[in-house]
């Protein structure tokens, strides 16, 4: 008896165990997440398009009845979005003088969003959260607040080469900052001011793992906010390059570990960091080797005939590795608090070399594989196309032309330069498709020019090397261009955008202030076709250069990871008001406000200070649901807030107008919005 | 005389009852071990879904009740719900959520028991694991329509939303949203548990009726 019923049981535990096995074998998690969830729509696959006969009259009317030809037709297929359907692209665009970033949808054109850097702005509350607004803080230079940029080169971070969608860079030209947009939350982190130099151009550029943001400076100054008469110019007066240290794990960059090159006073322009062939290495180009210093009312060249009267200009060659080397050796001498290589050292130390390139020259463009540098000297009608291989042989063996008068050695131009393509006049900027084709905008020509490169991209396309193959006009005078991930190791041809910096007829007449115009492209068929099938009038600011990422790179939050998320600090804040906590606690002439903001109400909604208190005001939004943003102002204190989904905010200010001021949501988040309000009290010094 | 224990716990299978006839006395007990498997995979799957569907939530909101626990988006629901004056859902049968877990413990030993008592008592051990799924069910039920029909008066959308009894299978509407509820894996694995026990007792009657009769008879017989 007891023997059969440890028999049973044996059998029993053992068939129990396959029992369950198959039974949680059945239950996958995949399952598990899908189960009781309906099907919807949106994502059923599109019909194949059969036209019937009416459908073509129908079609055929409107496009007649509308003046629309069948190039215009295939445009509008080509860049259409239904609702709901989601972009292949998105373009971080500068957002020019607003101190902004865009965020474009690529084919669609469609602005998604503008992220402010330089300039405060309210909807996203950038700069009105009181008195001790970080924004703020971060935007003074020496003590004063310089509240707007112009950006210029937005930078996406990068991994070996290419865009990884993690953060974003983006320099001011007029102030010499560069700001970093961290790409979970699409907002700005940091911005740090360089302390050299007053304004620059060539910011920001990143080198193939993100190691450094390159900061290329412009107008030569005294560095580190020096005084010299413009006498003194070629003896006291310096350009410089910042390679500025980015802590990815941090988010942040690292001034202490960053450091300066000091340049001749040349006037250096764009930069691009090598990759590949010639990682170790970024080039900037220079316009002003003649060391021009204007003065048109003395009688002088003015700095237009002065800078251009030179054939050659100089493309500064710069072995950032060599120059990291040397700045951890403690070679920098310290400029204003900040750490910069001498002249002296980078000539001995064979850290930056000079190469002739013609003429005031605008872009230098690395080409995906690191072979070869493009450089378009604006006033002449080539592009110059130097080989890494070559400029690495001509240092190796000092192959030089001579040394500039600041000691650098200048290398043979002959020496480096692997071939010269006539494209046509002001050649400015040049990308890369995944086709063996270089795209360089031509200013004056109001064109795009597609021509081809040699080496190994000769094989990618029919027609022979280093020859311009297509020009299409644009409308009107190119800046930038951009192609989908163009300035990358690998990029994706298909889109191209023109940055045309007039637009003079192309839109309705908005006073005498146009928008810019950025035109959409279609670079996916080789050859000589590459029509414009998009205008896009930006109307907030001059954009400057822009990047083009594949959409699916960003991994950007829905909402904040946790209610009470602090996205300054990127963590949860031990101080954001958990439930029940919400309430006003007074010490002496301090106040503490702790809110939280729901669907539809503020908790308090009654608070009552005394005129003269110090308010801090805690305030977060507990929602998780994705687009639940609201805002917060008080009228007559410059504050608003955006609290989205799970953010937190601590703002403060001084209480020192009595009155009864209402604060409500600014961001319509409900159907008893209206009712989202409160009052603060000041009560008067004296007051009952 | 079978004693009162004997009467209880029904007749031991002889030896060579056993080895004669396995199948017979084997097939209940191992029904009743598939029926309690199934009971405790169960704890670990939801028993009852709701979606809830409206213009501003295109992917929907979804509220999944394990026996122990509610997941899903139970905050968004609850901040809506403020809005007509439902109370939040983890106020809703806190006692039957603590205590399901060592429920369905004691229903799995009370079913084991059953499998060692020979006798009609043995149904009774099985009585709780046969009525659960009704008894989830009903309290699902009472529990819903408490919080349906006991609205905050001074909720704001109190004039435009009364008080309701929201659907707990199928689908219902409150405002503009749709509702779908449904049972759920671990749902259907109870029902499965309680079916298997019923079927269970067939054959638990076929193998043990047999020789609790002949005990009563031998007893009777010598009695005479």
């Amino acid at each position: 008896m007891t023997v059969s019923i440890n028999a049973i049981r044996s059998g029993h535990m053992f068939a129990l165990a396959i029992v369950a096995g198959s039974v949680l074998t059945c239950i996958t998690p995949d399952a598990l997440a899908q189960e009781g969830r309906r099907r919807r729509g949106g994502d059923e696959a599109a019909k194949p398009v059969q036209l019937s006969p009416e459908q073509t009259d129908q079609l055929t009317k409107i496009a007649n009845d509308r003046k629309l030809n069948v190039d215009d037709l295939l445009a509008a297929a080509k860049t259409y979005m239904p609702s709901g359907r989601h972009d292949d692209y998105v373009l971080f665009s500068s957002g020019g003088q607003s101190g902004q970033v865009f965020a474009i949808g690529v084919p669609s054109m469609r602005l998604l969003r503008s992220i402010s850097v330089f300039t405060p702005e309210s909807w996203q509350g950038y700069g009105f959260a009181g008195e001790a607004d970080h924004v703020i803080d971060s935007l003074k230079i020496n003590g004063k607040l310089v509240a707007w940029g112009d950006t210029h080169h937005p930078a996406l971070s990068e991994t070996k080469g290419d865009y990884d969608g993690q953060f974003l860079f983006i320099g001011d030209k007029a102030n010499a900052r560069v700001g970093v947009i961290d790409l979970r939350d699409w907002e700005t982190k940091q911005v740090v001011k360089n302390p050299l130099t007053v304004s620059d151009h060539g910011g920001s550029f990143v080198t193939p793992n993100t190691e450094y943001v390159i900061e290329g400076g412009q107008y030569a100054t005294i560095l580190g906010y020096g005084y010299a008469p413009i006498e003194e110019y070629k003896k006291s007066y310096r350009g410089m390059v910042t390679l500025w240290k980015f802590d990815r794990a941090k988010g942040r960059i690292d001034v202490a570990n960053s450091f300066a090159l000091e340049l001749p006073p040349y006037w250096q322009d764009l930069a691009d960091a090598g990759k590949n062939a010639s990682d170790g290495f970024f080039f900037i180009n220079s316009f002003n080797a003649e060391m021009a210093v204007g003065g048109i009312e003395k009688g002088n060249p003015p700095f237009e005939a002065g800078a251009s009267k030179r054939d050659m200009d100089y493309l500064h060659i710069v072995d950032w590795r060599k120059a990291e080397a040397a700045f951890k050796a403690g070679k920098a001498k310290m400029i204003n608090g900040f750490a910069v290589l001498s002249m002296e050292t980078t000539a001995a130390e064979g850290i930056l070399h000079l190469a002739p390139e013609p003429k005031s020259p605008h872009g230098v463009d690395v080409t995906p594989n690191g072979q070869y540098m493009v450089v378009a000297g604006k006033l002449d009608p080539h592009v110059t196309v130097y080989s890494i291989e070559r400029i690495k042989s001509a240092i190796a063996s000092k192959k030089y032309s001579g040394t500039d008068e600041y000691g650098l050695p200048i290398l043979d131009f002959d020496a480096v330069k692997e071939a010269q393509v006539e494209l046509g006049l002001g050649p400015l900027h040049t990308q890369f498709d995944d086709k063996g084709y270089a795209y360089t905008s031509l200013f004056l020509d109001s064109a795009v020019a597609r021509w081809t490169l040699g080496g190994e991209y000769d094989s990618l396309n029919p027609e022979p090397a280093w020859k311009l193959v297509h020009k299409t006009p644009v409308q009107y005078n190119i800046g930038h261009l951009c192609t989908a991930e163009g300035d990358s190791a690998s990029p994706d041809g298909k889109y191209l955008i023109s940055m045309s910096k007039w637009s003079v007829d192309r839109f309705l007449t908005t006073g005498p202030l146009l928008p810019q115009n950025f035109q959409l492209l279609d670079i996916g068929t080789s050859g000589t076709t590459m029509p414009v099938i998009y205008d896009l009038p930006i109307g907030v600011g001059e954009p400057h250069y822009c990047q083009m990422i594949k959409a699916d790179k960003l991994q950007s939050w829905k909402v904040y990871p946790e209610v009470g998320w602090n996205p300054h600090t990127q963590s949860l804040d031990p101080n954001a008001p958990k439930k029940g906590q919400e309430g006003v606690v007074r010490d002496g002439s301090n106040v503490i406000v702790n809110m939280s903001a729901v669907r539809s109400h503020f908790s308090p909604e009654h608070v009552e200070v005394n005129e003269g208190d110090h308010v801090t005001w805690r305030i977060v939004a507990a929602e998780t649901a994705q687009d639940a943003t609201h805002g917060f102002c008080i009228g007559g204190y410059n504050i608003n807030l955006s609290l989205e989904p799970g953010e937190y905010t601590e703002f403060t200010f001084t209480a020192d107008k009595p009155g009864t001021y209402p604060f409500y949501c600014t961001e319509f988040c409900s159907a008893l919005h209206l009712e989202m309000a409160g009052y603060l009290h000041i009560k008067p010094k004296g007051a009952k | 005389m079978p004693g009162f224990l004997t009467t209880l716990i029904g007749p031991r299978v002889p030896e060579h009852e056993l080895r004669a006839h396995r199948a017979r006395y084997l097939a209940p007990t191992f029904i009743f071990m598939l029926a309690r498997v199934l009971l405790l995979v169960s704890i670990f799957l939801p028993y009852w879904h709701m979606e809830l569907v409206a213009p501003q939530y295109p992917n929907g909101l979804f509220l999944t009740a394990h026996v122990n626990h509610l997941s899903g988006d139970v905050r968004e629901i609850d901040g809506l719900n403020h809005y007509i004056g439902m109370r939040p859902l983890g106020e809703a049968a806190t006692f039957e959520r603590a205590a399901s877990v060592w429920l369905i413990i004691a229903m799995f030993l009370l079913v084991e028991g059953a499998a060692f008592v020979h006798s009609k008592w043995a149904l009774l051990l099985a009585v709780p694991v046969i009525t659960f799924p009704g008894g989830f069910l009903l309290d699902l039920y009472v529990w819903m329509r408490h919080f349906g029909l006991n609205l905050n008066p001074e909720a704001p959308l109190s004039s435009s939303v009364k008080p309701f009894v929201p659907t707990v299978v199928g689908e219902g509407g409150i405002g503009q949203f749709k509702t779908y509820a449904d049972l759920g894996t671990g749902y259907w694995l109870a029902v499965g548990c309680a079916a298997l026990t019923v079927i269970g007792f067939y054959f638990h009657r076929r193998a043990y009726r047999p020789l609790f009769l002949e005990m009563q008879r031998s007893a009777a017989g010598g009695a005479s």
